[in-house]
């Protein structure tokens, strides 16, 4: 499981946070999702799936590898 | 459509998302728009960028005037705006409500509550719970926030709900309005002289921002900021004490809080008439031509309730049901800005009236409550409450 996020897109609800706090963080200037784990370990699959179907913005492709 | 149940959406909505769930309507200002009632739907409209989140009508109230565009919107008021300009308004404040942020806020919030609720207790039931409660924590908190002199509440508290009440003329609603950002450039203007330690002196030193736009803004987080938590505290509570199986859950178990307020959330849904997009060209929406200029309601109300999409029953309040992403903070590059505020603010006050007052109950029947059902924000006008 490899993580992309786009930065540009990402309106800092912070969705992702909620769902998975150890991949997913904010920026503290300006709230936008900054990646703590770009391949999380397999466990955390389900959160991170979360994360990317909570993103109002888009911002959070879960790719399979 | 008229509710049977103070805590459901009108039968209708049902009918309509298992019927027709992409539905020609007449909008209240008698133009022809279109209601879209699905939870797959509604997130698609949200985050589709052919739909955009500018007004096409002014509310004139006039029915003849439908090919009226609508004038520009207030500066600053970037609810209504498209990226750029929406993306360049909500950057500023993201990094204020971001989810640590609001964390490190939950002692000064839970602070507020008590206080509150000390203040309550000292007085003999029946209570407003509303006034008492509902509505000073989260004007507290946005007064606190935004740098806002909660003193003067009572004209800031009196325009915002004139610009929610749908009967309101469109004089009034412009009268209000004015007021509001009158009131919010003056502050900021004196911010700009001597700063302090808030979101509003903080927009202030970015220099990115005009006075009108100072204003635009500042008056729609003050009007988001306590509107909507306080209906929410106050409902939340109403139909907790309704369903006595659930309450008794919550206070067996008060880790169940979070899950609780999300079920409520999505349960509620108290931005009751969806959120309105105008397609920005002709889109086929799973077969039906939405042409360019058409108004498009996507129903909050009815995706949060819609079985295709939840499993269980999403027709009945579980705070034991687990998470499952709703549209009550809307969705899309729109999504409630203040949703983590809001979230730590329902929990911080409805798990301290619980605790607080294990007797609460309602001091008049149920059908006694006045519903808000004419406002842009469902809730209860006033709810009596005695323990």
């Amino acid at each position: 499981m490899k993580i992309v996020i786009d930065q540009d897109r990402c309106v800092g609800a912070g969705q992702c946070v909620l769902a998975a706090a150890d991949v997913f963080d904010q920026r503290d200037e300006d709230g936008v999702v900054v990646l703590l784990d770009a391949l999380p370990p397999q466990e955390s699959q389900s959160q991170v799936e979360e994360a990317a179907a909570r993103c109002p913005a888009l911002a959070i492709e879960v790719v399979a590898e | 459509m008229v509710r049977t149940c103070p805590f459901d959406p009108p039968e209708e909505y049902r009918t309509l998302r298992e019927q027709e769930p992409i539905t020609p309507v007449t909008l209240p200002e008698g133009t022809a728009g279109w209601l879209v009632t699905r939870y797959e739907d509604v997130r698609k409209i949200l985050t589709d960028p052919r739909f955009s989140a500018k007004r096409r009508f002014a509310r004139t109230g006039d029915p003849t005037a439908d090919d009226a565009p609508a004038p520009p919107p207030p500066p600053g008021s970037f609810i209504v705006m498209d990226p750029p300009e929406h993306t360049r308004f909500r950057r500023l404040l993201t990094g204020q409500f971001t989810v640590r942020r609001m964390k490190q806020l939950t002692p000064a919030v839970e602070q507020i509550v008590t206080e509150q609720l000390d203040a309550m207790a000292e007085a003999e039931g029946p209570v407003d719970l509303v006034q008492a409660f509902a509505l000073p924590v989260p004007s507290l908190v946005i007064c606190e926030l935004l740098g806002v002199p909660y003193a003067d509440r009572e004209e800031f508290q009196w325009n915002s709900a004139t610009l929610l009440r749908l009967d309101a003329s469109f004089e009034e609603a412009q009268a209000a309005q004015q007021a509001l950002h009158g009131y919010i450039r003056r502050l900021a203007i004196a911010k700009r002289a001597n700063p302090t330690d808030d979101i509003l002196s903080d927009l202030v030193r970015t220099g990115e921002l005009t006075d009108d736009e100072l204003a635009g803004v500042g008056a729609l987080l003050l009007l988001a900021g306590h509107e909507t938590t306080a209906n929410m505290i106050a409902l939340g509570t109403m139909c907790l004490l309704r369903n006595p199986d659930q309450l008794a859950a919550l206070r067996a178990d008060p880790a169940l809080m979070g899950g609780a307020v999300e079920q409520l959330l999505r349960y509620l849904t108290i931005v009751q008439f969806g959120l309105r997009r105008t397609a920005l060209e002709d889109v086929d929406l799973n077969g039906h031509k939405i042409k360019a200029g058409s108004t498009v309601v996507a129903s909050l109300t009815a995706g949060n309730r819609d079985a295709a999409h939840f499993t269980g029953d999403p027709e009945q309040l579980d705070v034991h049901r687990p998470y499952g992403p709703h549209l009550a903070f809307g969705h899309g590059i729109h999504q409630c800005l203040g949703q983590q505020l809001a979230r730590v603010e329902m929990k911080a006050a409805l798990s301290a009236l619980l605790d607080r007052f294990p007797t609460l109950r309602l001091a008049v029947p149920v059908e006694q409550v006045p519903m808000r059902d004419n406002m842009l924000v469902y809730g209860v006008r006033e709810l009596p409450v005695t323990w």
